[in-house]
């Protein structure tokens, strides 16, 4: 965390205010990004055939979307962008440590080696 | 010295009447027990915290006592075995989340705000929540004693033990209900505590001048953020197992009781440190201020801390070892364990080379700080042990892990705490503990401790299992079972001593009638610098910080040959303890209103819904009032920035700055 | 060195960010691991449908084209709650009230659609008790539409105190607090939308 050390006047992020034109832009993005996932689930993926390289994509290509639309949100419509590094800070901070313990969890129980998926019996 | 000027002097204000909003207003400043229960003032809140948390220790207490006496003999006849098991989880739960995280909290409360310099935290009403919610949750933990018995799973009450099936009582929904609520109270402390660090800091308060203290107490509250929600979200889902037949836990249908145990663990581990680095922080002070110099390695010291602040969340799973989580998971795990100790050890050197070569002056807050970091590398170095995994294997669920975690939590924790409030007790109360019976208790405390935990490390590794309510006449367990039990006895002779203590030195302070100096010590840290007691507004004008340990050199600075040579008398560089103008924020009623809510909801869950509606409206009260009341500045509703409808609170910072504006207004 | 001059507002802090603004940053660093849990439960758990004659997975019941639409709707409410942070900045209250108003009747929506959806499952047979895995659908979504209607609270709650003049345009930064807390409700939605109903 490097948070500026001087004693620092708010500015309420004058100067470098988003317009009203920018967040509509922004919605926009996100309703086509949107519709390109949900458009993406319905691919008929098993027909193409069921190789890793396929799954990755499927699977990978939605989370891939899902992070962008993560970010874009945080980034305009909270105003990370705009505002003080340091609240980036914290909150990605807390984001990071959230990913990687739950994926350490989730590995655990060998999740993305199929064993999570197993029913019991 | 630039004490009176700066950008935040404050200029003359005056006392403005509180303007009433209908049944909305704002007590005013109350003598006596209102004005403890409505104050927003950081020091009386950490002095509550202080005062809870020593009473709920007496509770732990009287059940480690128990605990001991049962096991005193074979074949013990004090316990039943259900009782033994509802008596080790309820000491276990209370020392912990009751004792240990709360002291912290009482020193955090009452010295962060001093050592940055701030007026008060950044949300005083948010700070007095979260102690009134903190204490409702202790009273629903420990109301189950007359409610129906405890919880008896053991501290982590493990999944599937945890169900109804196993635990058919309503121990487990109390344990439950109570640790929910002193999460809450955990998680708006934390909030509080890490925006008044970053926030509110006095002009040239630097992150790298800020006291070690102060470091440790943030590096603590961002743990705290981001464990307990791990805690509530795990307690969530047993709640629903237990309340309302969910099936998180319910290994018929599939459920894995594992994921019980990752979650707990992935908070239980840093909470670990959570208890530990404040005590950390506490002598990191304390050293210095007794070897006469500055701490050894500022820099290491700060970065050891973060550096455990990140690997604490890498480590859980070495409480699983033995869970059969498969050789990968193990072996990161255990890697990760043994390197966690590396910025542990950083530390030990560090305060060691802080002492070496300095003019030792073994007073009472020295000889607990030596006490915590000799305890505590013996604790550390046991753990150490665990983190190798076929060793652990062996040990664990056996008394060596119950020796370990004694003697980091009890030699290191509780050893930084009870030093600290020998140190810090001038500065709360205006009057010093004795030495002479100061040093007596130490040893005797020092003496029942290792008497007490140490045997548990010869008795865990002749194989001697935790948890378990006796054990026959010729395991060969007898003697050091009775010696641990003698040493538990002993503990709690120095504890009844101690509180002796505090009455013997209060009464002599009250004969002598002497007024104390602002730093009794000479020391270092922006808080010896205003008068003992600290007064409510804690200074006189805002400091302004050019380096670390500020006062310090403020009094002292090194000639040629580098011995220290004093610059200007204690006083001159002291405050008067003259607040003429400050303006501080109003009492509020509505914490405790809050609170007081809370566990009519635990109760309603577990016995009846209705209960549950009644607390949802007092609560809900409690927060409309909290928004409607007036902010404390009086011209608020004319569009002045601290008059928030948000639920959060005004800053002190605001306050500090409104003054001079509102005299301008005025005049 | 500190260098604080005063602008018109007056406020005064180290890092220049106001304390309630960084505490609710703070605060949702803090919420990632509560759901990151529930997440996680979810995932682990997804399969775990349980051992009676009603065995159905939480995704063989999906309706995805409803769920996309309400996902939607919940996307759309973040533009009208940023467009309600902006109209306040300039002064406009009215605007500032419609925007609000919007906002709280798009999240309105969302919840009505799980309300439809959580019945539609009750119907089926699938219940919070049912198996691991249904009672893991239900914590997570339940817990979202939880913070969804503390949130449309939130917004009525701050056109009460525009109408009461409470709230103006000195206070902009209270609306844009309760609408960080909106936005982070969104994409946690964004979250449970790809991971627990797009990716089978």
């Amino acid at each position: 965390m490097s948070v500026d050390a001087n004693t620092v006047t708010l500015d309420h992020g004058a100067g470098a205010h988003p317009t009203d034109k920018l967040f509509i832009k922004t919605a926009v993005l996100l309703a086509v990004v949107t519709a390109v996932e949900v458009a993406w689930s319905y691919l008929p993926w098993q027909d193409w055939g069921d190789s890793r390289a396929l799954y990755f994509a499927e699977v990978g290509g939605l989370l891939a979307m899902m992070a962008f639309k993560f970010f874009v949100v945080a980034s305009v419509f909270m105003h990370l962008k705009f505002d003080r590094k340091i609240l980036t800070g914290v909150f990605y901070f807390g984001v990071v440590i959230a990913v990687v313990v739950y994926l350490a969890v989730l590995s655990t129980f060998h999740f993305f080696t199929g064993g999570g998926s197993v029913l019991p019996h | 010295m630039a004490t009176t000027d700066g950008t935040l002097a404050l200029g003359p204000g005056v006392d403005a009447p509180v303007r009433p909003m209908g049944v909305f207003a704002r007590p005013g400043s109350t003598p006596g027990w209102r004005g403890w229960i409505t104050t927003v003032d950081h020091k009386r809140i950490g002095i509550m915290y202080g005062a809870a948390a020593l009473f709920f220790f007496l509770i732990g207490g009287v059940e480690a006592l128990l605990i001991r006496l049962q096991l005193a003999a074979p074949e013990g006849k004090v316990l039943s075995a259900d009782l033994y098991n509802q008596v080790y989880t309820m000491h276990g739960t209370t020392m912990i989340f009751l004792v240990v995280m709360p002291i912290g909290a009482s020193f955090m409360n009452y010295l962060l705000p001093l050592q940055v310099g701030a007026r008060d935290v950044a949300f005083p009403r948010m700070n007095a929540l979260s102690f009134w919610v903190f204490l409702a949750g202790g009273i629903v933990l420990n109301s189950a004693w007359l409610l129906g018995g405890g919880a008896d799973g053991g501290w982590f009450n493990y999944a599937p033990n945890n169900g109804v099936m196993f635990s058919p009582t309503h121990g487990i929904d109390f344990w439950n209900m109570g640790l929910i609520i002193t999460g809450i109270s955990s998680l708006v402390g934390a909030v509080n505590l890490i925006v008044t660090v970053l926030n509110l800091r006095a002009p040239g308060m630097t992150l790298m001048r800020m006291p070690v203290f102060v470091w440790m107490s943030l590096v603590t509250q961002f743990m705290l953020l981001f464990a307990i929600p791990v805690l509530t979200s795990a307690q969530f889902l047993l709640l629903f197992d237990r309340l309302f037949g969910a099936r998180f836990f319910d290994v018929s249908q599939g459920a894995d009781p594992l994921l019980w145990q990752h979650l707990f663990w992935i908070f239980g581990h840093p909470e670990v440190y959570i208890m530990i680095l404040p005590a950390f922080g506490l002598i990191s002070e304390m050293i210095p201020v007794f070897a006469r110099k500055p701490i050894f390695g500022y820099p290491f010291m700060v970065f050891s801390g973060i550096a455990i602040g990140f690997m604490g969340w890498g480590v859980w799973a070495h409480h699983m070892f033995a869970s059969g989580m498969g050789p990968i998971s193990v072996a990161a795990f255990s890697v990760a364990t043994m390197f966690i100790a590396v910025p542990t050890g950083v530390k030990i050197l560090n305060w060691l080379a802080t002492m070496w070569g300095g003019k030792l002056r073994f007073d009472t807050p020295l000889l607990y700080s030596v006490g915590l970091v000799t305890m505590f590398t013996i604790g550390g170095l046991s753990g150490v042990t665990h983190a190798v995994s076929p060793a652990d294997t062996q040990q664990t669920d056996t008394y060596y892990i119950v020796a370990h975690f004694h003697y980091v939590l009890f030699g290191g924790a509780l050893f930084g705490f009870v030093g600290g409030w020998y140190f810090w007790w001038p500065k709360v109360f205006g009057y010093k503990l004795s030495e002479f019976h100061g040093k007596v208790n130490f040893w005797i405390l020092m003496v029942g401790f290792n008497l007490t935990f140490g045997p548990m490390h010869i008795l865990g590794l002749q194989g001697m299992p935790r948890r378990t309510y006796t054990y026959r006449d010729n395991y060969g367990f007898n003697f050091w079972n009775l010696v641990a039990t003698i040493g538990a006895v002993i503990i709690g002779i120095s504890f009844l001593y101690f509180f002796w203590i505090i009455w013997k030195s209060w009464k002599d302070a009250k004969a002598a009638n002497a007024v104390l100096s602002g730093d009794p010590w000479d020391a270092r840290g922006l808080e010896w610098m205003i008068p003992c007691p600290a007064p409510a507004h804690n200074f006189d004008v805002t400091p302004t910080v050019t380096r670390l340990d500020d006062f310090w050199h403020r009094k002292y600075a090194e000639d040629e040959s580098g011995r220290l040579i004093r610059v200007a008398e204690t006083a001159d560089v002291s405050m008067k303890g003259d607040g003429t103008g400050v303006h501080l924020p109003s009492p509020s009623y509505w914490p405790i209103v809050l609170a007081s809510g809370l566990p009519f909801i635990g109760w309603g869950l577990i016995f009846n819904l209705w209960f549950c509606l009644l607390g949802g409206l007092i609560v809900i009260t409690g927060i409309y009032g909290w928004v409607m009341e007036p902010a404390d500045d009086p011209e608020a509703g004319h569009g002045h920035e601290d008059d928030h409808p948000s639920d959060s609170d005004d800053s002190s910072a605001a306050a500090e700055v409104a003054a001079p504006e509102e005299a301008a207004l005025v005049d | 060195m500190a260098s604080a001059d005063h602008t018109d507002h007056g406020l005064v802090t180290s890092t220049g960010v106001s304390n309630e603004k960084l505490g609710m940053w703070v605060f949702l660093g803090s919420e990632c691991l509560l759901f990151g849990g529930l997440i996680s439960s979810f995932l682990l758990y997804k399969n775990r449908s349980g051992t009676s004659s009603l065995h159905e997975r939480p995704h063989d019941l999906y309706d995805l084209a409803f769920t996309s639409i309400s996902s939607f709707v919940l996307l759309m409410s973040s533009l009208t709650m940023v467009l309600a942070v902006s109209a306040i900045q300039r002064g406009e209250l009215r605007n500032t009230r419609v925007w609000l108003g919007v906002t709280a009747l798009l999240g309105s929506i969302f919840i009505s659609g799980q309300v439809y959806e959580f019945k539609e499952f009750l119907n089926a047979g699938y219940g919070f008790t049912h198996s691991p895995a249904w009672s893991a659908f239900f914590a997570l979504t339940g817990f979202h539409g939880v913070h969804v209607s503390l949130g449309i609270v939130m917004l009525l709650s701050a056109i009460g105190l525009t109408l009461t003049g409470r709230i103006g345009r000195g206070q902009a930064e209270s609306v844009e607090i309760v609408g960080l807390y909106w936005h982070f409700v969104d994409v946690v939605w964004v979250i449970i939308f790809t991971v627990v109903y797009l990716i089978k």
